[in-house]
């Protein structure tokens, strides 16, 4: 590029651009487009622009409401405290762990990482459910069976989200105290700053963009689980494990009502821009 | 690494991208129109031992073709639980190129997707053709839509009544030719069976909103048109019943099965492949007593079905439905049934209609009625020996087509049964009252009829 080409420096990205605009940023006006108006799968021919209708009519649903609950219960059960706390905590105790151990615990949460998300969903399932391998394992040790995918459904699913994806953390973390120079954890040594001291005034510090990154990545993903609740409790019973995709989805292709299924989608849209804008301002993370 | 604040863009790009997971798009498969390839799309079992349907039409394919030289017939099977099958076939009727030239449709959706454009009238084909007379009124009526033309052929119906386990019976001290006469009397046979018998399920209707339709049509409203006339629908006002004596009484009863543990384990009662285990594991095993279901359940034991059990029809025996309070006319059935519709999009309907006939010589539309265990929705398939005697129990639900009732075929249909789903796991549960529960789906119907409703008293 010659220093005079400034206007043509943009070309080589041109056709990228183009084709994004046109593939995502297409669907996605169209979608929000769809969400200020009363279009059905079926049951209604055309379809008239409503302007908020959708809108009001979510925030006055009890369902909806429920969904909002749950999905921020879901979210904060599963991907802050659990993958996050869990990942962070075996990324470190691998540290410090020989190398077959190491090697071991690894896959085996990565395993649990890669399985396609059905598949894992019907694991669980089979594991949770009334006759499952939970309650023959809790039997065998003696102990009062139980029915959470009845009771507590949403403990359930987020369980399971946790026990899938927890590698994700642990991978991001493993590398994240890997770059923790030595001779900043040897100084804190001298100093005498051991364990939790050590953990909350040096490391946690040090990695902090990394956590905030992690939280990020790890809600977003979670925000928008579905299969895994789907084929575990179908958002039942009841609604006591609707979250608002599953919520979404119910009344955009089960109820046919596609216009209020997408407004629920872009309020879902709102509710990870949310939590995005919270951990940018906390934790400074980098994109 | 220097900390630096995010540039907006790229923020912004992030957001977009984390959306684009949850934003509904739906993706066709771009068929391309042949005008010498019908492309039909049907269901296909979610359980992989039942394939009768995908081979009754491959041997009528394979007829077709012998007779039609130079013209295929290239079948869509869609994998799915009803509810998700009725979805995709929307999708594909959409767009006409992903419009198959005919579809295998639920009749109680058939309004709905009508009102949406989907599809085609075939009145200018159903004149010229003799078989069409040989139907029975009800079910010509079953695809006609509110504008007088008809949307589809039905190739089957089916009735709805009591199973019972006369082993289990007999250990209960109850009669070998049980025949209830109310709800009390069926309600007190499953008490009897729980007090007798232990460590079986007593009683099983499909409830909640698991099972779908299922439980709505097999369970809820073969209660609520034994409370009286026209519980749901008020054809004369042309409106939507709410707060009806019969709709609380039905939900009571449901709350009362759960409540008193005469049926199974909730959890179970709520699980989405409920209806697997009763046909293939619940009945056959002798872990039930009684069973609210369908007309076609041989279909799960016969020879090649997914679960063979050569004795169902000594086992088993069947009685009617009786109604509340065994007022006139004394038992109820529901019935529904598939039709073949042509969408509106389709590029060939002309060779989709001849498949039509050829699914529908009699030859053809007896096989597809032994098979498939359907009742016959024509005179001459009803009268058929080959029909009559291929399964224990046929004449007695064909009996029962005279009892029987529609659902009201709307196109809002889809949505009050999803309303009443939601009512019936709420009591299920436990988590309301019948009344309060009632009161729930009166709102929601306000909602979905943009209030044309009409209050019930009685």
């Amino acid at each position: 590029m010659s220093a005079t080409g400034g206007r043509w420096r943009w070309a080589p990205i041109a056709p990228a651009t183009v084709l994004m605009l046109l593939f995502l940023g297409g669907p996605i006006g169209y979608c929000v487009w769809i969400a200020f108006t009363d279009t059905q799968l079926t049951g209604a021919a055309g379809a008239d622009f409503v302007g908020f209708e959708n809108f009001r009519r979510a925030f006055a649903d009890d369902a909806f409401r429920n969904a909002v609950w749950l999905t921020l219960v879901f979210t904060v059960v599963s991907a802050v405290l659990g993958q996050n706390t869990l990942g962070l905590l075996l990324a470190g105790l691998m540290r410090g762990a020989s190398r077959p151990v190491r090697s071991v615990t690894g896959s085996l949460v990565i395993a649990a990482w890669v399985l396609p998300e059905i598949v894992a969903a019907f694991l669980l399932y089979a594991f949770f459910r009334r006759e499952g391998t939970l309650n023959a394992l809790l039997e065998w040790l003696g102990l009062p069976a139980q029915n959470w995918l009845f009771t507590l459904p949403i403990l359930a699913v987020s369980l399971a989200n946790v026990w899938r994806g927890t590698a994700f953390s642990m991978l991001i973390y493993s590398a994240a105290l890997a770059e923790i120079p030595r001779d900043v954890v040897e100084a804190a040594e001298v100093d005498g700053a051991r364990g939790a001291r050590r953990l909350w005034y040096v490391t946690l510090p040090m990695i902090r963009r990394s956590i905030g990154t992690n939280l990020m990545l790890n809600t977003l993903s979670t925000l928008s689980v579905f299969g895994l609740i789907w084929a575990m409790t179908r958002g039942g019973p009841g609604s006591r494990s609707q979250t608002l995709p599953v919520y979404m989805y119910d009344q955009a292709l089960v109820k046919s009502l596609i216009g209020y299924g997408t407004a629920v989608a872009l309020l879902l849209l709102v509710v990870g821009a949310l939590f995005s804008v919270v951990y940018l301002r906390l934790m400074r993370v980098e994109l | 690494m220097p900390v630096r604040t995010i540039p907006p863009l790229r923020l912004a790009l992030t957001l977009v991208l984390a959306a684009t997971a949850g934003t509904l798009t739906a993706c066709g498969d771009g068929s391309g129109s042949d005008p010498d390839t019908v492309k039909v799309v049907y269901n296909r079992s979610t359980d992989n031992t039942i394939r009768f349907k995908d081979e009754h039409l491959a041997e009528v394919k394979r007829q077709f073709e012998k007779a039609n030289p130079g013209k295929k017939v290239e079948l869509v099977p869609v994998q799915a639980p009803d509810n998700d099958y009725a979805t995709k076939a929307q999708q594909m009727m959409r767009s006409a190129s992903t419009a198959p030239d005919l579809i295998y449709e639920d009749t109680f959706r058939i309004n709905s997707d009508i009102k949406a454009g989907y599809l085609r009238p075939l009145d200018e084909y159903l004149t010229g053709w003799k078989e069409w007379d040989r139907f029975l009124p009800s079910a010509r009526n079953a695809a006609r839509a509110e504008d007088g033309k008809t949307y589809g052929v039905p190739d089957g119906t089916d009735t709805r009544g009591l199973w019972y386990n006369k082993a289990l019976f007999a250990r209960a001290g109850l009669p070998a030719d049980w025949r209830p006469r109310s709800w009390d009397e069926v309600l007190d046979a499953a008490r009897a069976v729980k007090r007798k018998v232990p460590g079986v399920i007593p009683f099983n209707m499909y409830t909640g909103k698991a099972p779908g339709e299922a439980a709505v049509m097999q369970g809820f409203e073969m209660l609520l048109y034994g409370t009286g006339a026209d519980p749901l629908y008020d054809p004369g006002e042309r409106k939507w019943v709410t707060g009806g004596q019969g709709f609380t009484d039905a939900l009571e009863f449901v709350r009362t099965v759960f409540r008193e543990k005469l049926g199974p384990d909730v959890s179970d009662a709520l699980d989405p492949n409920v209806n697997t285990r009763v046909a293939t594991e619940w009945l056959p095993e002798g872990k039930l007593a009684i069973a609210l279901d369908g007309s076609w359940m041989g279909q799960n034991w016969v020879n090649k079905g997914p679960r063979e059990w050569p004795g169902w029809g000594e086992e088993l025996g069947r009685a009617a439905m009786p109604t509340q309070h065994g007022q006139s006319p004394g038992t109820v059935s529901l019935s529904g049934g598939w039709a073949w519709s042509v969408p509106a999009r389709a590029s060939n309907p002309e060779l989709a209609f001849a498949f039509v006939k050829a699914l529908q010589t009699p030859a053809n539309a007896t096989r597809w009625c032994v098979v498939a265990a359907q009742i016959a929705v024509r005179e001459d398939v009803a009268a058929d020996r080959a029909y009559l005697t291929s399964m224990p129990g046929v004449d007695f639900f064909t009996s029962l087509v005279r009892y029987t009732h529609y659902r009201p075929a709307l196109p809002v249909y889809p949505q009050v049964s999803s309303a009443i789903g939601e009512a019936m796991e709420q009591v299920t549960t436990g988590d309301a009252t019948a009344e309060r529960a009632a009161r729930a789906y009166d709102e929601q119907l306000g909602t979905i009829t943009d209030g044309a409703v009409v209050s019930g008293r009685g």
